[in-house]
This record gives structure tokens, sequence and C-alpha cells, in this order.
């Protein structure tokens, strides 16, 4: 779930909370705590359901949807037809494009059903898709994009990813067009009805925060095991975002243009499709390269309800602990997101340069020479491919595999740093980790609770005080308080490591413009990679555990942690630190004293990024043996219990929508108290 | 002198912000100060405005910002839908007009520039300024032809394939004068056109907007923050503070006889010479002119005709547009002016 990174946090800050004298926030700050410590020193014994939510007090919600979802596959009707018909006819809908990309890129057109089928027309060649791809580059961002486009595309057929790298572009070419489309109508439609908006936010915000290995299974139920469920799950992963941007880029759009738009008389339709959208173009190609990058991200947890392609293969390697294999199709799916994140890039780019397309004249042949040379390449190789089989299919005997080379390396390297790495692994978690777990493990809910609707109330006022007061409750009261304890402190821990290591480098980076522009490629490059490519590395030198998750969660999450400090850094007024120099300050005062002060909302930001991130991966994580809250929904997901499933989901839910607000109330205060608001 | 046929009169138009504004204005007709709109926690940003535009003249709205006169502009073109009052464009009521109708009559009657210029980015100049044209659907050869007119009426000839972010500010701006003159308005609204523009070339498309006007004799509204600008492009003037005119004249009016001190402060550093036309400091021609006298028009300014006065003549025979003598230009009251400044 990589995406995070790209967008605001998910409440937009409220200002204007009243700000109140230091000295009595200190005492009510004092007073809260006291009581805090109170009820967890001494409430042991005397209320003892303040520790534990009592169990008959719990609100049956896991029940409560189980019965939903029965009801909605088995009875629900509209009448005429069931409510799985339509879900059915959505599905056989969403099949007939993949079907046809599929049959395009991968398997040929075929005539008749099952192993009778009889190819009537092959696939593209391999060397047609690498070609098509690299025109595209050239295309859209000249020789340097088509080399790299060219390159990706071909070390998936050195390697021997094609035919599943083929799978999975497939679906991706189905769902990014859909996820797209859905996206910017539901994005036009809250941009026209504030209320829809308003409707529409907590459902977004809700969609993003959600683990989707919780939305799985009900989307198995309703729309089957396969490659058009897998589509939908990635539809409801990667939509979100797009809407957001579509809004923002809507509403963004100067004021002026919206009256020229009504001074020269548009329609309603005319103002929205010709000159609203057409505007807001540049941030929308934004919003279209996001949907693509979920979507690869998706393609490993898709592959758990069908999809097979890419992901798959990593998900069975993973699964028989065979390192080699798995980081290779890994690694395949990098070189398919870094081709496609840099090709919508550069379009995206493109769509905001001038000049190129508005060639008027010319012959048809002039005007599109590389949609022209494409299709020559396509017809010849399909041509050739009848006659030379190693045209229409990348050579077998040609391929490399380095797997065994990476199975060799990761055990040459447990074999001589077993010790070591058992011994830090040991270490970190006995004195750091599980005495964590435990103090978290042993506060009261209703003090917890307490406390966050304080801390609420003090940051944004009574309305937040009410909504993280209500969402702590809430996880308490579906009893998933103790799951919810051991998520926060994974979270938690690996959040201050992502902070402790991220904040330093990127006050480094802030400093020295040559090494920030090699950390942007590194983040960069990063950030593209789906969040399970974090996983394996991870188990390769430390097996299972909370250990291994930890350090997945950390390399995962600290890249937020780097961008938004030396964001928040090189933001910082220069009149001001030129000022601070005038005055002769040393550089450590100029970074403590204005900088980092300055800094500080953004910086905040970042942790709520952080956050986000790492919640997002511990989900993840679950795979390598976590007993928290992503650990409930993977084992729901694994018995088919949607119930189960949602609640914990929800609850990994509520605590990221706790953080983030909290935060980004905190976030603007600070903003306002220095004025930059 | 420009017909008195009012084109767009604009009667106690008030556009009040904030919630309830509406029930305000029912309940508190009378006043709409600013201090009992603040109490009610209300904003006025047009309060009680009464215009009248005549036909083929340049009506300016000159004001600092914040004082309401792109509300306003907004107001008359129903924008920004008014909280009270009554624009009445050509005697119809345009607050009662439904909103195909308004549709109707902003396609065909009304053109607007913006401050910033308000071109689509992703259409090419040529396209740009086609665009209020193929809003309405008119085929794409007809439009293309109109619009190369209006692109060279405003001299960007050859650039019809160039971008917005192609073009300087200047080219920008002329591309949003071609376009809102592409649907052939009656009635035109330039919301700060020049404002965005470096001084140099804010004065050569001023220049520029005075040759276009005198080929098109529109009925313009045309607001600025610039009170120089007002001056020079004005045949009235309306001077805006706190959303309320505080005065409308012409700009002789204005420089001679400042209504508040607020409006004196604009006119002190204005030389008079500049603004003043002959037609207000001459005398009655007692008489016959002097015979062989130069002459000069009733409407050029003080300052035109100055240099008109020989090194011994002592008056100037005052004529108007068809050459009949009207009057005398004393050179004592030439230079008693320009010593007022």
């Amino acid at each position: 779930m990589s995406a995070r990174s790209h967008f605001q946090p998910l409440a937009p800050a409220r200002e204007g909370s009243p700000s109140r004298g230091n000295s009595a926030s200190l005492i009510a700050w004092g007073v809260a705590i006291a009581a805090f410590l109170l009820l967890w020193r001494f409430g042991a014994e005397a209320l003892k359901w303040t520790f534990d939510y009592p169990k008959s007090w719990q609100i049956p919600l896991a029940r409560w949807i189980g019965d939903a979802m029965k009801w909605l596959v088995n009875q629900a009707s509209f009448g005429l037809f069931t409510f799985t018909d339509l879900t059915r006819f959505i599905a056989s809908i969403i099949d007939l494009p993949y079907k046809l990309a599929l049959s395009l890129l991968s398997t040929g057109f075929l005539s008749g059903q099952g192993s009778s089928a009889v190819q009537i027309l092959p696939p593209l060649s391999w060397i047609a898709v690498i070609a098509i791809v690299t025109m595209m580059g050239l295309h859209a961002g000249g020789r340097r994009l088509a080399l790299i486009v060219g390159l990706c595309f071909g070390f998936l057929a050195v390697f021997g990813q094609w035919q599943s790298a083929m799978v999975t572009l497939a679906s991706i070419l189905v769902a990014v067009p859909l996820s797209v489309v859905a996206g910017l109508l539901l994005g036009i439609a809250a941009y026209r009805w504030p209320r829809f908006e308003k409707a529409l936010t907590p459902v977004l915000d809700l969609m993003q925060t959600i683990p989707v290995f919780a939305y799985l299974v009900p989307i198995l139920f309703l729309f089957g095991f396969g490659p058009t469920a897998a589509v939908v799950a990635t539809l409801i992963y990667a939509m979100p975002p797009m809407t957001r941007i579509s809004t923002l880029s809507l509403h963004s759009v100067p004021s002026e243009i919206h009256d020229l738009g009504k001074m020269i008389g548009c329609t309603r339709r005319q103002m929205t499709w010709r000159v609203l959208v057409p505007s807001a173009k540049d941030s929308l190609m934004v919003g279209v390269n996001q949907v693509i990058m979920l979507s690869l991200n998706m393609v490993i947890i898709a592959s758990m309800i069908g999809a097979g392609g890419l992901g798959f293969d990593v998900l069975a390697a993973l699964r028989r602990l065979d390192i080699g294999a798995g980081l290779e199709s890994g690694l395949a799916i990098v070189a398919l997101a870094v081709a496609l994140d840099r090709l919508s890039q550069a379009y995206a780019e493109r769509a905001g340069a001038p000049g190129t397309t508005g060639i008027v004249g010319g012959s048809f042949v002039a005007r599109n020479p590389y949609t022209l040379a494409a299709l020559a390449i396509v017809l010849l190789t399909g041509l050739a491919g009848l006659a030379l089989p190693f045209v229409q299919t990348y050579p077998e005997s040609l391929r490399l595999s380095t797997g065994s080379f990476w199975s060799n390396v990761v055990a040459w390297i447990n074999v001589n740093f077993f010790d070591t790495f058992e011994a830090i692994k040991n270490a970190v978690l006995l004195n750091v980790l599980v005495p964590f777990k435990r103090f978290l493990g042993g506060l009261p809910w209703l003090g917890v609770t307490g406390l966050l609707a304080f801390a609420g109330y003090r940051l944004g006022g009574i309305r937040l005080a009410l909504v993280v007061s209500i969402l702590a409750f809430l996880i308490a009261a579906t009893g998933q308080w103790e799951k919810a304890t051991i998520t926060v402190y994974l979270c938690g821990i690996s959040v201050m490591l992502a902070m402790l290591i991220g904040i330093p480098i990127g006050i480094l980076a802030a400093e020295r413009e040559r090494l920030w522009s090699w950390v942007r490629v590194i983040i960069d490059t990063l950030q593209t990679l789906p969040s399970f490519v974090y996983l394996m590395p991870a188990v390769m030198l430390f097996r299972v555990g909370d250990f291994t998750a930890m350090i997945a969660v950390v390399a995962y999450s600290i890249v937020p942690a780097i961008r938004y400090t030396v964001h928040g850094l090189t933001k910082v007024d220069p009149r001001l630190i030129e000022a601070g120099r005038a005055m002769g300050c040393t550089p450590w005062q100029i970074l403590t004293k204005i900088k980092l002060k300055l800094a500080l909302p953004e910086i905040m930001l970042g942790l709520n990024q952080t956050i986000m991130f790492a919640l997002s991966m511990l989900v993840i994580t679950a795979l390598v043996g976590t007993r928290d809250l992503g650990q409930e929904v993977y084992i729901a997901l694994t018995k088919a219990d949607t119930g189960r499933g949602l609640v914990a989901g929800l609850a990994v839910a509520f605590i990221a929508i706790i953080a983030d607000r909290l935060i980004s109330a905190g976030a603007a205060r600070t903003k306002a108290r220095l004025g930059l608001a | 002198m420009p017909s008195p046929e009012p084109k767009l009169i604009c009667c106690n138009v008030s556009k009040i912000f904030g919630s309830g504004a509406r029930e305000f204005m029912a309940s508190a007709k009378a006043d709409i100060s600013a201090e009992a709109l603040a109490s009610a926690g209300l904003v006025g940003a047009v309060r009680n405005v009464d215009l009248e535009v005549r036909s083929g003249e340049i009506f300016v709205i000159m004001g600092l910002s914040g004082s309401g006169k792109s509300t306003l502009v907004r107001c008359l073109s129903r924008l920004i839908e008014p909280t009270a009052g009554e624009i009445l464009f050509n005697g119809e009521n345009l607050l009662a007009a439904s909103d195909s109708r308004m549709i109707e009559i902003r396609r065909h009657q009304m053109g607007m520039v913006f401050q910033n210029f308000a071109l689509l980015p992703h259409l090419t100049v040529l396209a740009n300024v086609a665009f209020p044209l193929e809003v309405q659907g008119i085929d794409r050869s007809t439009r293309e032809a109109r619009a190369r007119k209006m692109i060279e009426l405003v001299g960007l000839s050859g650039k019809e394939n160039a971008f917005p972010r192609e073009l300087s500010g200047g080219q920008q701006q002329r591309v949003g004068i071609a376009r809102s003159l592409a649907v052939e308005p009656e009635l035109w609204f330039l919301d700060e056109p020049f404002s965005a523009l470096d001084p140099l070339i804010r004065r050569e498309m001023q220049d520029e907007f005075m040759r276009l006007q005198s080929v098109l004799k529109k009925t313009i509204v045309f607001i600025t923050h610039d009170f120089d600008e007002a001056i020079r492009l004005a045949d009235r003037i309306a001077i805006m503070k706190d959303g309320a005119v505080v005065q409308a004249g012409t700009p002789e009016d204005i420089v001679l006889n400042p209504a508040t001190a607020y409006v004196a402060e604009f006119t002190r550093n204005v030389p008079k010479a500049k603004v003043v036309r002959v037609a207000s400091i001459m005398r009655q021609a007692n008489g016959a002119m002097p015979n062989g006298a130069a002459t000069v028009q009733a409407h050029a300014t003080v300052s035109e005709a100055a240099p008109v006065f020989g090194d011994n003549s002592e008056h100037l025979g005052v004529v108007d547009g068809d050459s009949q003598p009207v009057g005398v230009l004393h050179r004592a009251d030439v230079v008693d002016l320009m010593m007022r400044g």
C-alpha cells in the first residue's frame, strides 16, 4: 500500500481551535495524566472492567456482519433478480475486457472451450510488446525513457517471467482504466454536490485504511474466485486516491476559469467536460499514475483471490520459502512497476507541456509515426512468429535465472552469520519489543480512551474528542482491544525507528543538494516497490516473527519520514535563515532554532504518513506470523469468515483514523502557532 | 456625447455573504452599514449600489482591493447571485431570468475579460478564441474564420497555433480580449484586464484598448484599482469603498469636486489639466470670435489645448464636434488651473 505518501493526510487539518494559556494547558494535561495513572495503578482490582472489556458487553459486530453477508448472498433480491445475480452480472461485464486483454497479451484468441480450444490468432509476440512500450516511451519522454522501458520489459523476457507478467499486465490494463473512470466520476460528483462529498469522505477514509485482506472475503462471496474478483478488489483499493485527486484538482481550477465557462454560456455538461476537466488535466494525470502504482501494489494480494500472474508466483514462492524464485518474480513486478510508473509520469508531464500536440497538417503517416511503426512491428512479428517460434515466444534456452544464485547467497549468509543475526534479534526482542508490548497490553482501555479523548479535545475541540473516543471505544467494544495493542506496539516501535533513522537522513539530505538527488532516486525507487517485496529479504535473514515484521515495516515506512523532513526543511523561508545568519547564529543554531522549529508541522505530517505506511505494511506482515489485528484479518481470510475479518480490519482502520486526526490537528495547531497557516 | 440611453441599470444591488443574509436583508432593509452587518456576522461585499451604464460608454468601476468591485461586476453578469436589488439589461430584469435565458444572454450579448486571462491551457490560441462559439455549437469553419478575424484585430496574427503558456502576459491578455469579442457582445466586462501586466505593457494595452473601442463602440464596464487608468480610459467613473459607491461621475467631476476625503486622496496627485476639458473652463463668447484665432475642440483636455496658445494670444476659440463656435478659452484660466496642480 505504498501510495499514501503522494497525497495529503486523510483529514483536512482543522484550523482555529482555541489556543489557551500555556500554564493552563500544562495543568489540564497534568490532571488528565494523573487520573490515568491512578486508574492504571490502583484500578486493576476494583475496576477490573476498565482493563478487560467484559465479554458480555461486547457488540457482536462480527456476527451481524456475517449474517448480513449471508443474507446478501442468499436472500437479497431486487424482485426480478437477486443481489448475487447483480454482482455476477458486474463480474461478467468486467470479464469481457479482461478476456480481451488476456487474449491479446497471453493466451491468444481461442475458439472452443478448455483443453480442446484451438488458437485462432496468437497473442502479441514478446518482440511486439517490447516494441510497443518502447515506442510509447519514445513518444512520451524521448530516448532515455524508451531505453528504460525497453530494458524493464526485456528483463521480463530474459528472466523467464514473460507469461506471468503478461497475465498481470492484462489485469492492470483492465483495472486501471476502470478505477480512473470510476474515481473521476465520483470525484466530479463530490465536486458538484458538497453534501455528497461530505458523505463520501468518511467512506474513502475507510476504504483507504481498511486492510485489503479484510474485504477480500466478501468480494470472494459476491464475485467468485478468479481474475474478475481480483480486478474488483484492485478497483476498491486504487480508486479512492483518484476520487480525492479529482475533487481536489477540480477545486483548484482557478475561479476565473469557472467564471469564463459561465460567461460564455456553457451548459453544465460543457462546463464539466469542456472547461473544468481539461483545465485540471495535469493534476488528474498524477491521479492516474497513483492508480497504476496502487494497482501494481495489489498484484500479490489480488493473487490470493485468483489473479494469477506474477503475484501468484511470488506468493507460491514465499509459501514454499523458495527465496530465489520469489525474489525473481518480485523483481519482475518491480520492473513492471518502474516501466509503467515512468511511462505514466512522462505522459502526465507531457500533458502539461505545450507545443507538441498541436501539430496540424502533414499526412497521416507524418502525424502518427510511432503508432504506425508499432503497428508495422506487430504485423511483421505476428507473421514471422508463425514460421519462427523464437519470434513469437522468447526461446527457453536463452533464459537466465538468478533464483538459485540468490538462494545460495541467502544460504551462505545464514550459515556464516546466523549467530550474529540471532543475537541481534534476541537482544532487541527481549530488551525493547517484549517490554513495550507488555506495557501497552497492561493499560486499561478506559484510561487510554479517556486520554485520547482529552488529547483530541485539546488539539481540535469537542468534535475531535468525540470522534477519537468513539472509535477507540468501538475497538474495545468489538473485542479487539488486546490485538489492537499488539498492532499499536509493533506499529509504534517501527514508526519510532523509522523516524529516528529517517529524520537525520532527511536533515542531512536537505542541506546537501547532491546527496538529496541520490536519496531521492533511492526513495522514489523504494516507493515503486510493492509492499510484499520488503518482506522477502527480511524473512530471508531473520525468519518469521515480530522482529522480522518490524524490519519490513521500518524499511517500508521510512520513505515519508525522509521525504517530509526534507520537504519541511527546504520549505523554510530563506529570508529567515539569512536573518539568522546575519544575527550570527552558528549552523547548529540555525538548524535547531530556526529550521527544525519551522519545519515541525511538515515533519508531523511526515509522522502521520509514516504511521499510515506502517499500518498498511503491518497487515501484510501477518504472513510472517505476527499476533496482531493483521493476523486476525489474515486468519479470517483463510477461513473465509467475513465478519471476523471486517471487524478486525475496521479496528485497524480506526487506529489509523485516530492517529491521522490527532496528528493532523496537532500539525494544524503548530502551524497556526508558528504563523505559517 | 454618448447617447443617454441606458444599457444596464443597477438598482439597490447588494451582495451580503454569510448565512441568513437574505433574512437579514428582509428584516433590516434600512440599515446595512458595515457595522450593522458585522454585528450580525455578515459581510457586505456590495451594499446598495445604484449605477447606470449608457450605451457606447466606457464605465469604469474603481476601487482598492476588497472594495467589492469584482463582486459587483460578477453581480452585474449574475456570476454571483445578488442578495437584493434589481439589474436591468436592455430593460430586461436579469435577476428574474431563467437559467437557460441567462445562458442565452451570456452567449450572445455579454463578453468578459479576466484579470489572470483565464485561458484554457489545453487549447491553442485559435481554439481558445473560438471556444465561446464552439460552446454555442457553431460549425468549425465558421467559428475558426471568426476567431482568425478577432486574432487579427488584436494583432496576434501568426500565433494561432501557439499555446497560452508560450505567450507573454500581454499577448495572453490579447487572446483573452479576442475571445471575449468573438461573440460580438453588446456589453463588455473587463475585470482588471491589465493589472497583471508590467507597467510598460499596461500602457501599451490601454492604448490598444482605446483604439479597439474607437472601432467597436461597445458598452463597457471596466474594473480597475488604478485611479490613473480609470481617469485615462473612462467616460464615467464610479469609485467604490467598503462595498458602496462613494462617488460616480465623469473623471472631470471627480477630480474637480471630490465628494469625500477618500476620493480627494486619489485625485490629489492627478494633474488637473490632463483631466479637465476645455468645455469646463471656457467662457461665453462675448460677441464675435476673434478672427484668425486658433481653435480647440470643446472635449479636448486643457493640457492638450495649452500648446495651441501662441506666444501672444490670450484667447482660443472653442468649437464643438461640428466646428461650430461654442465659447472662448482664456489663457489666465488655463494658467490658473495648471497652477492648482
